[in-house]
């Protein structure tokens, strides 16, 4: 009993290949392992599913494939060092328009009404004399 | 201000354009430059050099240490069939001609290590093996495939053709004996 309470934790810390095999690209064709059934492809998932068997953990298979084969076989950059730009500029430039958009839009909103009477011309409204001659048309008309 | 602001942003995206249409040409104009396509093209370029991990006892295999000597160099993998099938072939030439200075050199390309030394030990290749895991002299050999097979002469220029698929094959077994005793000549 002891010994399967000791083992319990332990098994449930080993990862599975189904756990990782998306996490690894094939050296060979450039996919994911789990999309790739190169010999390539099946030698290295050959490689975790023993290191799972040793209950290796993710980390330390990780670190073994990357020694082996270098960061080119992770299917997503490290987050360390150089490869934090891959990870952080992503968000810089949706902060960057996110920021961008909202100066837009505070100026276009503080953007003075058009002068009223001005016509979608942009003209201003009759002029004093044109508008007496208007209304002296107008009344004539009606009368 | 606001003139100000988008002329600056309009100079950004201009440069963005430029910078984007400079590494596309830069792209396309080295594409081609590795070491096999020059070699189909008739030329003799310099052998790319590399300086690798020895896979079947520590050290290094660094190609420049080889100069003066002719240099048939075999590209491999643990996981590749054909591979297995031309070791022996290539063990008997380097057994047959090390006594005139010819060093065939074996670099296991993108394969996990301890697979390499067992096919390596089963195989029974004696003569001296790289490990490039991550396959950093591929492009730079202007790999395919596995196996592969380049000859280097003395002066360390590529010789002959680069051989695709296993040398034991029928289809290369006559041209590769003739490279073997033309980079022996050259």
């Amino acid at each position: 009993v002891a010994a399967l309470a000791l083992a319990g934790p332990a098994a449930a810390a080993c990862p599975t290949l189904a756990d990782l095999e998306g996490k690894f690209i094939c050296p060979t064709c450039k996919t994911t392992l789990d999309q790739s059934d190169a010999p390539a492809a099946r030698q290295i998932k050959a490689y975790i599913s023993r290191r799972i068997a040793a209950c290796a953990s993710e980390q330390q298979i990780s670190d073994e494939l990357v020694a082996q084969f270098g960061t080119s076989v992770l299917a997503a950059p490290p987050r360390k060092g150089f490869h934090w730009l891959a990870w952080l500029l992503p968000v810089v430039g949706l902060v960057v328009a996110a920021a961008v958009m909202a100066v837009l839009v505070w100026r276009w909103s503080r953007r003075e009404p058009e002068p009223l009477g001005a016509d979608s011309n942009g003209r201003g409204a009759l002029d004093p004399e044109l508008e007496q001659r208007l209304d002296s048309e107008l009344a004539r008309f009606d009368g | 201000m606001a003139g100000r602001l988008k002329l600056g942003g309009q100079v950004l995206a201009l440069a963005l354009v430029t910078g984007l249409f400079v590494l596309l040409v830069w792209k396309v104009t080295t594409q081609g430059d590795n070491a096999a396509d020059e070699l189909g093209s008739g030329k003799t370029p310099p052998a790319p050099h590399f300086k690798l991990d020895r896979l079947d006892q520590p050290g290094k295999v660094s190609l420049a240490a080889y100069r003066g000597k002719p240099v048939i160099l075999n590209f491999w993998a643990s996981w590749c069939i054909p591979c297995k099938q031309e070791a022996p072939l290539l063990e008997s030439v380097w057994k047959r001609y090390r006594n005139q200075g010819l060093v065939v050199v074996g670099v296991d390309i993108q394969d996990v290590r301890g697979d390499a030394r067992k096919f390596a030990r089963k195989n029974k290749m004696s003569y001296p093996l790289a490990y490039d895991g991550p396959g950093d002299t591929v492009s730079n050999y202007g790999i395919t495939g596995v196996p592969e097979t380049f000859f280097v002469a003395r002066d360390g220029k590529l010789v002959c053709d680069r051989l695709q698929a296993g040398v034991h094959l029928e289809a290369n077994r006559d041209r590769f004996d003739a490279c073997v005793q033309e980079v022996l000549a050259a």
